[in-house]
Order: C-alpha cells, then sequence, then structure tokens
C-alpha cells in the first residue's frame, strides 16, 4: 500500500511542534546550514577544487531537484543559469505567491515550519553569492507574513542571517514583502516587478530573463518555497541519496494539494512518481475514495490551469524496459504515477501539484464556468490576446452556464482558447486557455447538449429557430468580473 | 552657445568618423536573404541586437505593430508583430542539419506542447540569429494578425465615423490589411470612461484605447513625467493620469501623435477637420531656436494642426505642446494686408507695392552714408536677411537685432525664442549678441544722426527706441505680419508673410540650416519679404537674379562664407549643419 513520505512535512504537524527557532532547532534545524558553511572545498578528479558554494550548486543540479512552482524546471539548471560575471548583485527571490487555485502546499510550510524555508534559503544564497534576497509573500497569507518576520528575527539573533553567518564572513539580508493579492504576481518576471513597486506587468522573453536581467536589472533566482525547502534535505542527504526517492528524472518528494470530491482533501507528501492518481484518490492513506455512491468523472491534475483529464481515458507512455529501450504502454488515467513526465506524456502536467477531483454531480460547463471567470479577473492586462480573451472566454462560459448556450458555443470557446494559447507574454495566456481547450475536447458532448437545450428552449419561448447574438447579451452582460 | 563663425571659404562638410566595418549576419525574410548588422540602435541610439522587425525592415518588410516605437522602450503587449519563423535545426554534434540538396534544414517554430501549431515571436523584441527565416507573410503570421485584430476590436465601440483618428487610425489601416470583416464575438462590449478630460490639452477615450502604453512610456521616458498608468485589470484596463486633469507637462500633445488609434485626441483639433483633407506640407516651428521640424496641417488657406516631422539631427519624433499650438496668428483678423504710405500732409494712404518699392528705393538712395539704420528680426529667414544685409551695407548702415529669450528645458525648448538667430550672425546683421548697436541707433536719432529707420519683424518701442525717438525720423520703412506700436509709427508699411506663407530657411541654435516649404497665402496686399526685398535690392543696386527662392538662396550661398558651397536643392527636407 502506498504510504505517505514525509521529508518537508516531517515536522510541522507533529503535536507540540512550533514554529519558533527552539523548537526548529531541536528538530536539528540549521544543522544543514552549519554543515553546508563548515564543507571544505571539493577535489575534483581532474584535479580542479569546486569552492562549497559551487560544490553545492553541482550537487543541487545531481539531485535532480525540479521546481515544485509549476513548471518542473530543473532548479540546479536554473541556477547554473545566473550572470555570475555582470559584477551586479545576484539576488535571490523566494515565490511564497501560492495563487493558483487548488493548491494549498506552501502555506502549510509558511505557518507551521518557516525556519525550514529560511534555512533552505540561507543555503541557497550563500551556494549562489547572494547577499539580499527577498520573500514575495501572497498578500492573502497576513499571519504566515508575521510568522515569518518573527522567524527572520530569530535566526538573526542566532547568527544564522546577517553579518558574518556563523563567523565565515558571510553577510545575508532577508526580507518579506507582502503581496496585494493578485494571482500573476507568481509569474516570477510579474512578481519581480512588482517587488520592484510597479504593476505586475509580466516581462517580455527576451531580453528579460531573471537570470541575467531580473530584480532592478540583476541577475535574479526565483525559486518555489517547496523548493528551497528541498536544498535543506540535499545538503543532509547528499544528491545521492535524495535521488534515490522518487524516481529517475522526477526526484525528491513533493506536497500534493488534494481537494474536490474526495472523502479526505488535504495535503500529502508523497515520493514522486512512487504514488498513481488513482491511489491518491481512492487510497485510505490518501483521498480515502469518492463521496458514496458516486463516480468519478474529471481529474484536473496539476492545479486549475493544467488540462482536465477525463475518467477513463487511456494515455500512451515512454517506458523504459529492463533492457533499457523505450516503448510506449498503455496507462489508463488512475494508473498514472503522479510525477512531471508522465502527466506531461498525459498531455497535462503536474503543475503546482493540485489535484482537483471532480465527481459524476457536477456539470463540467459550470466548472469551466467557474475557472473561466478566475482567469478572466485575474488576467492583468497587459497584452492583447490574454486581455480581450480571457473576458471574452469567461462571458462566452458564462452565457453557456445561464441558459443562452449555442450549439456552436464548443468550436467558439476552442476559437478563443487557441487564440491566446502561445501568443502572450507570459504563461497566463495557457493558464487562461488550456481549461478551455481541454474542457471542450474532452467534454465536447455535454458542452453541445448544453448549447443544444439551451437553443431549444429559446425556439419554444421565442418561436423563433435559434437565438441570435443580441439575444445572448443580457445574460452575458451580467458577468462583471472587476 | 555658439562660437563666432569662423569664415571659410569652401563649405567643409562634417567630417565622417571612421566607422569600423559593421558586423552582419544572413537571416531570410520572407524568402529573400539579406544581409543585416549584428546590432541597431536601440531607441536611445546604443547597439543592441538587431530584432528581427528592423531585419525586416531592411529587407523592404514592414511587419505590422501598435506598441512598438522606434524611439520609445520596447512593451510588447500588443502582439500585432507575431510572426511564424525557423531557425536552422541543429544536430547532435551542435552542427546544423542538411537538406539533401545542402541547405540547412529550418525547424519552423512550433508551440512546445503542441508541435502541430506554430509560434509566434513578437518581431520588435526577438533578436535575430545567423541563418534565422522569418515567414512575415506566412498563413499562420497572417492568422495571428487576424486573431490579434479581432481581439483588439471586440470592445473597441467601432465608431469610426465620429473619430477624429479616422483616416490616420492604425487600427483601421491594418484591419484593412490584415483583419477579417466579420468577428464571431456575441458577448456585450466592455464599457470604459469617455472624454475623460486627462489634461488642459488632452481627451481620452478609453473605450478606443488598445492600451499599447506608447503614452506611458513616452511621458515617463521621454518627458520624465510620469504622470500616466493604466488601472484595473484585465479587460477592464484603463488608462489614467496619476491626478484626474493634471496630465500637463508640455510634451503632452506628442502622445496624440503616438496614439495609433483615436483614443488620445487633441483639445485643439478634436471634431475641428477631417484628416484627409488637410495639405501637408513640410515646414520648420519658429517658436524657438531649437527649429523643430513639423508637418502644417492647412485646408483653403487655414492651418489646422502642427505635427512634429521627424528629424533625428534636431527634434526626434517630437515636439513641444506651446510651439505646436503657436499657429493662430497665423490666421489672425488683424494681420497687416495693406500696403500703407504717410503722404506729406500725414495721412496714410493704401499704395501700390511698385509705389511703395519706388519710395523706399528714393529714401534709401537720398539717405547720406550712415544716415540709415536697420533693426531686422531673427525670425526673417536667411535669404530676407542676405537681402537687407545688401540694403544695410549699400547705405553704410548700423544694424541689429533683437534677442528673445525664455526657460529652456531639456527636452527640446531652447532659451533662445528666435528661430534664425544664428542667420542673423552668419549673414552678419548683428553681432553674437544681439542688441549691442541697439542703444548706438536710437542715441544716433536722438542725436539726429539717424534719419532713416529700417525696420523688419520687430517692435522697436520695446527695446529703447521709443516713439518719441520714432517721431524724429525722416522715414521709417517697417514690414510686419501684425501691428504693433512701430508698425503705427510707419511712414510706409510693407506687409510681411508669416513663415507658413512663403519659402525660406532658418539656422537653428545648432548650426542645423532647414529649409521650410509654403503651406498657405498671405492675407491682402502682404508679400513674402524676400519677394519685395529682392525687387527693392534690385532698383537700388542694380543686382537682379533673385527671383526664384531657389537661385535667391544658391546666389547668397556663394556669397555667405558658412554657407558656401550649398544648394537649395541639397538643403533636403532635414536640412544640413553648417559651422556656427
Amino acid at each position: 500500500m502506498p504510504e505517505p513520505f514525509k521529508l518537508i512535512l516531517k515536522n510541522l504537524d507533529e503535536p507540540g511542534f512550533t514554529p519558533d527557532i527552539g523548537c526548529y532547532q531541536r528538530h536539528g534545524g540549521y544543522e544543514a546550514l552549519k554543515r553546508a558553511l563548515a564543507m571544505p572545498a571539493r577535489d575534483l578528479p581532474d584535479g580542479k577544487k569546486l569552492s562549497p558554494q559551487e560544490a553545492l550548486r553541482e550537487d543541487v543540479k545531481a539531485s535532480g531537484l525540479r521546481g515544485r512552482g509549476g513548471a518542473g524546471f530543473s532548479a540546479g539548471l536554473k541556477w547554473s543559469f545566473v550572470d555570475r560575471r555582470s559584477g551586479k548583485p545576484i539576488y535571490l527571490i523566494c515565490n511564497a505567491d501560492e495563487s493558483e487555485p487548488g493548491t494549498f502546499k506552501d502555506r502549510q510550510i509558511l505557518h507551521k515550519d518557516p525556519h525550514q524555508l529560511i534555512e533552505g534559503m540561507i543555503l541557497s544564497c550563500w551556494a549562489n553569492d547572494v547577499k539580499l534576497a527577498y520573500i514575495y509573500i501572497r498578500g492573502e497569507m497576513p499571519v504566515a507574513a508575521k510568522l515569518l518576520n518573527q522567524a527572520l528575527k530569530e535566526a538573526r539573533a542566532a547568527g544564522f542571517l546577517g553579518k558574518n553567518i556563523l563567523g565565515t564572513g558571510y553577510d545575508l539580508e532577508i526580507h518579506v514583502h507582502r503581496g496585494a493579492g493578485a494571482y500573476i504576481c507568481g509569474e516570477e518576471t510579474g512578481l519581480i516587478e512588482s517587488l520592484e513597486g510597479k504593476r505586475a506587468y509580466p516581462r517580455i522573453k527576451p531580453p528579460y530573463f531573471p537570470a541575467v536581467l531580473g530584480l532592478y536589472m540583476c541577475p535574479t533566482i526565483v525559486n518555489n518555497v517547496e523548493t528551497l525547502c528541498h536544498v535543506k534535505h540535499i545538503v543532509l542527504m547528499g544528491p545521492t541519496e535524495y535521488a534515490k526517492l522518487g524516481t529517475p528524472n522526477n526526484t525528491g518528494t513533493r506536497i500534493v494539494s488534494l481537494s474536490g470530491d474526495v472523502q479526505k482533501p488535504g495535503y500529502y507528501e508523497i515520493q514522486v512518481g512512487r504514488v498513481t492518481l488513482g491511489e491518491l484518490i481512492f487510497d485510505p492513506n490518501f483521498g480515502g475514495g469518492l463521496k458514496p455512491g458516486r463516480t468519478l468523472k474529471a481529474i484536473i491534475p496539476g492545479g486549475s490551469s493544467s488540462k482536465v483529464l477525463k475518467a477513463g481515458e487511456v494515455f500512451k507512455l515512454n517506458r523504459k524496459g529492463a533492457d533499457g529501450q523505450m516503448t510506449k504502454v498503455d496507462v489508463s488515467l488512475l494508473d498514472l504515477p503522479y510525477d512531471f513526465d508522465s502527466l506531461q506524456q498525459a498531455g497535462t502536467m503536474s503543475g503546482s501539484s493540485a489535484v482537483i477531483v471532480l465527481d459524476d454531480s457536477r456539470s463540467m460547463v459550470q466548472t469551466l464556468g467557474n475557472l473561466s471567470e478566475f482567469y478572466a479577473h485575474e488576467s492583468c492586462g497587459q497584452c492583447t490576446p490574454c486581455r480581450e480573451g480571457a473576458l471574452w472566454l469567461a462571458k462566452a462560459t458564462h452565457r453557456l452556464s445561464h441558459g443562452e448556450g449555442r450549439k456552436a458555443d464548443a468550436d467558439y470557446l476552442t476559437h478563443i482558447a487557441q487564440n491566446i494559447q502561445g501568443r502572450t507574454i507570459c504563461a497566463f495566456g495557457e493558464a487562461a486557455a488550456w481549461p478551455v481547450l481541454s474542457f471542450v475536447k474532452k467534454f465536447r458532448d455535454e458542452f453541445e447538449a448544453q448549447g443544444a437545450a439551451d437553443e431549444a428552449a429559446h425556439a419554444k419561448s421565442q418561436g423563433t429557430s435559434s437565438p441570435k447574438s443580441s439575444d445572448h447579451r443580457s445574460a452575458a452582460g451580467s458577468l462583471q468580473t472587476h | 552657445m555658439s562660437a563666432p563663425a569662423a569664415p571659410s571659404s569652401t563649405l567643409a562638410p562634417v567630417p565622417a568618423p571612421a566607422v569600423p566595418p559593421v558586423e552582419t549576419m544572413t537571416v531570410i525574410v520572407n524568402g529573400k536573404t539579406v544581409q543585416v548588422p549584428k546590432t541597431m540602435p536601440d531607441w536611445q541610439g546604443k547597439p543592441a541586437p538587431t530584432t528581427m522587425l528592423q531585419a525586416a525592415k531592411i529587407a523592404g518588410v514592414d511587419i505590422p505593430h501598435y506598441c512598438y516605437h522606434d524611439k520609445l522602450p520596447i512593451a510588447g503587449n500588443c502582439r500585432m508583430c507575431l510572426v511564424e519563423f525557423g531557425t536552422p535545426m541543429m544536430g547532435p554534434d551542435r552542427k546544423p542539419v542538411l537538406n539533401e540538396d545542402g541547405t540547412p534544414k529550418i525547424s519552423r517554430s512550433v508551440l512546445p506542447y503542441e508541435p502541430g501549431t506554430s509560434r509566434g515571436a513578437i518581431a520588435c523584441a526577438t533578436p535575430i540569429s545567423p541563418g534565422m527565416e522569418i515567414y512575415a507573410n506566412s498563413k499562420a503570421t497572417e492568422q495571428m494578425r487576424e486573431s490579434v485584430l479581432e481581439s483588439l476590436l471586440i470592445n473597441h465601440p467601432l465608431d469610426c465615423t465620429i473619430c477624429d483618428q479616422a483616416g490616420e487610425c492604425k487600427l483601421q489601416e491594418y484591419s484593412v490589411q490584415h483583419g477579417k470583416a466579420d468577428s464571431q464575438f456575441v458577448e456585450t462590449k466592455v464599457h470604459k470612461p469617455k472624454a475623460v478630460d486627462l489634461g488642459p490639452r488632452i481627451v481620452l477615450d478609453d473605450e478606443r484605447c488598445i492600451l499599447c502604453t506608447r503614452c506611458i512610456r513616452f511621458t515617463r521616458d521621454i518627458a520624465g513625467d510620469d504622470a500616466l498608468g493604466i488601472v484595473n485589470r484585465g479587460s477592464y484596463n484603463t488608462i489614467s493620469a496619476f491626478e484626474p486633469g493634471k496630465f500637463d507637462n508640455n510634451y503632452t500633445l506628442n502622445t496624440v501623435d503616438l496614439c495609433p488609434v483615436g483614443a488620445l485626441t487633441s483639445k485643439d483639433f478634436r471634431f475641428k477637420m477631417r484628416v484627409w483633407f488637410l495639405k501637408e506640407t513640410k515646414s520648420l516651428c519658429t517658436s524657438c531656436g531649437t527649429g523643430c521640424n513639423i508637418t502644417t496641417g492647412s485646408r483653403e488657406g487655414v492651418i489646422h494642426r502642427y505635427e512634429p516631422r521627424e528629424n533625428d539631427a534636431v527634434n526626434g519624433p517630437w515636439m513641444c505642446d506651446s510651439g505646436r499650438l503657436n499657429y493662430r496668428w497665423v490666421g489672425r483678423a488683424d494681420r497687416l494686408k495693406q500696403v500703407l504710405r504717410t503722404a506729406a500732409d500725414g495721412t496714410r494712404q493704401t499704395v501700390s507695392w511698385n509705389a511703395a518699392i519706388e519710395s523706399a528705393a528714393l529714401i534709401l538712395t537720398q539717405a547720406p552714408q550712415g544716415s540709415v539704420a536697420f533693426v531686422v528680426s531673427a525670425r526673417q529667414t536667411n535669404e530676407e536677411l542676405f537681402l537687407l544685409k545688401k540694403l544695410a551695407t549699400h547705405t553704410g548702415a548700423l544694424t541689429d537685432s533683437v534677442a528673445r529669450e525664455g526657460e529652456p528645458d531639456r527636452l527640446l525648448v531652447s532659451e533662445d525664442r528666435n528661430p534664425n538667430s544664428n542667420g542673423v550672425r552668419l549673414i552678419g546683421m548683428a553681432f553674437t549678441e544681439f542688441g549691442f548697436n541697439l542703444t548706438k541707433i536710437a542715441e544716433g536719432i536722438a542725436q539726429g544722426r539717424i534719419k532713416t529707420l529700417v525696420v523688419f519683424g520687430e517692435d522697436v518701442t520695446q527695446v529703447g527706441i521709443g516713439p518719441e525717438l520714432l517721431a524724429k525720423l525722416d522715414a521709417l520703412i517697417v514690414s510686419d505680419i501684425l501691428p504693433n506700436a512701430t508698425t503705427a509709427a510707419a511712414t510706409l508699411l510693407l506687409p510681411g508673410a508669416a513663415h507658413a506663407e512663403k519659402r525660406g530657411t532658418f539656422v537653428n541654435v545648432k548650426g542645423r540650416l532647414q529649409k521650410f516649404q509654403k503651406a498657405v497665402e498671405a492675407p491682402g496686399e502682404a508679400r513674402p519679404e524676400w519677394e519685395f526685398l529682392h525687387e527693392l535690392v534690385h532698383s537700388l543696386t542694380g543686382h537682379n537674379g533673385y527671383r526664384t527662392i531657389e537661385g535667391l538662396f544658391n546666389q547668397m550661398a556663394t556669397e555667405v562664407p558658412a554657407f558656401a558651397g550649398l544648394e537649395w536643392a541639397q538643403v533636403g527636407d532635414t536640412g544640413v549643419t553648417v559651422q556656427i
């Protein structure tokens, strides 16, 4: 039976565990930092030496750690892109703007074990010669912001932060910056703009890749809360042991936020790829099954922007056989290992590892209406396709879920969404488009049935064939996501 | 400001700095192979990696765009310049993969998560790479443009019939070139504020706005006044002034030019004239010594607007609001329209130009050497000053001009509020500092030595030669455009033409010699001064041959050292630099 694996979550829900530094240190806190800062230079087989900082950077690369924020990009590779020759300061930003609907993992760490994050951050900053770092925390987490500031104060008092950390001569300061309630601030360049005091308009890339032109046009690393926590464990375990957790190319553990129509919604840490979607939903150690009498309809597997998966779907996945050859094998939805690569091969993503379960009581039309309204509200409005398209989608889905649908709306929605994805400044375009494209593609019959029913009802009441555009305006116009 | 002109017998062209050989790379635009520089100037003129848009332009292909402007920081938000592209495919050995015919295999841009779908890159901000192929007219590119236009239009009010921008609107133009006639949109439009009073000279229609942020970037990064921004989110994004109604620096009207649609309109111009009726004339602003290049928009003899005309040697694409709005005086009702002569009995009579010129010639011929003085304006053209100089030399006259100064700014406005002070100096009608001789002239009149005063374009009563002195003169020959105390005292009044009513050249504060063209006719009997001055010089000296402005200019260039070697035709629309 699959079991949760508690690495990041090891202490934080233990009875009596408190967010103060004393408790953290009684549980082995800051030992990783002491160990790392005391590391000697590492000798390489070719006679060259790696500084301890370079060695940690190499270890993070070797651990296979992938970003836990959404994109799943290699953390070690991201660090390696940092321009270290510019002569400018290097900044590190912890992205604590956890906003993807369905995601509630970082907030556990922030509220219950802030020192774990701070230790991970200090290690990451030290490894990257960062002297000044920021925690950009979602505005809706005021308590966590307070706790973080308290924890930073404690870390400073204990000599883990500030000038001459642990007598090594290394200086680091970390500041907490609270957001003001916009989803787009989770996009790293939007976050940087916001941190600079501007409207959080994501930057165009090229040229503004954070590793080169980030905060204040200086090289900048932006990592998710959970990702930074893992750095501590890579130090403690060593990259080889760490990489044994999880599965190849999907190493370590991940906290899954499980929500929706399950018996036991919650956050569960798993070894990446060692637990399937079916186990997450049905196993008593995790979701504990659907609600009584219900059947599974769909899974949104990686936060609300990931493409929906339909119950009963079977995917062709690449699998490495015993002979090392890649073969395609059929894997059904519930047997999909919950990891980065399998979900990608299934045409979706593990994103922020938020699994939203929908049972047969849910209308896909209504659900999409809800999601689209969110994205219309959160579009920053900087670039044309997303600014105009996100609200257009919201108006159309709203209309469709309020008795004003048309049979043609399935194609209509697809047309709008296809003109957003891939054409925007940031990945928000995909986030707004993917739910629509996947819902309509996989549940087309439901959308067409809704449209047909509305047209029929309309024809009956009006005595005309089909509603014309102007007839939709009353219902559609009532949507104000302002 | 300016050192005394170093006389030189031949025109010394400004030596071109030694240019290092430009590094280039090959790209292919719509199938056409072009060599383009690896770097090109960015919005501030600094070298930056050449973009797809710049490379396409070199290949003669214009990529449509709204937010991009070559003199503003790149925003990349409109997405109109999305283009499909391809790059040479690289093998695992990092060498290009070749087709059977030996040409490099190109991998076309596709969405990483949907390899069957083309991906566009914004041409304005994407650097080129060697061997890159840009498909600026491919089906996928055209589809991207269509969809961007559809998105821009779904919430647009489509009120072209009453929109000031109609006829010069990029939304209209690109809709014709790249748009589709129909849209699938069946929802209600977003409504936003209309006729917003953004500042004393600007009105904003937020529904027409496409949020390209050109206005925001201009006022923040060029004008240095971070006055505009966006409020609200998503489709409800709205341009706003930081303080409502207080968008009020001296450059606000440039945002109207920059606005690619009809969102920002000029209070001065809105609802006055359909732009397609306007005749456009290349001209210069005369409000200060900078000499901003402008386009005068006129219809049936009436000027309706000035707009800046791009000249990177002078004003770039900008001009100040005070200069732009300083055109109404040209059409003032009290313009001097009659040639007037004071008879022996003291009454003023209208006379013909022939009679007036004869009178003037007689006065100047009979005047003993040293009894004449000239006060000429630095608002007169070089050609006029050249002819006036001939008259002054012929009569041995004292000459001077009148300084006009104000507060300069950091962008365009010069402290010298005359358009042609350097012309006055180069032609020798005044010393470097104006006003040195004005005192002497006043003394000469007071002492009775100076009996004839010739004034062009100035009110000498404002500069120490008051009515009591003017009353002592035997003759006061005055040419001007608008009435003042000096024209009131003139014994011979010759109505002149505004710059918009004639042709000529000015030399700006930095030594840029620039020409301007005639937009409208002078009112009544008023004539361009160079025309009647030429007749007067002919009567007085027998010199002839300046009957055209071209001939006059070319003659001047042979006689004024600073202009040596120049010809009218060679001056071009953006001028040449002369040594000052």
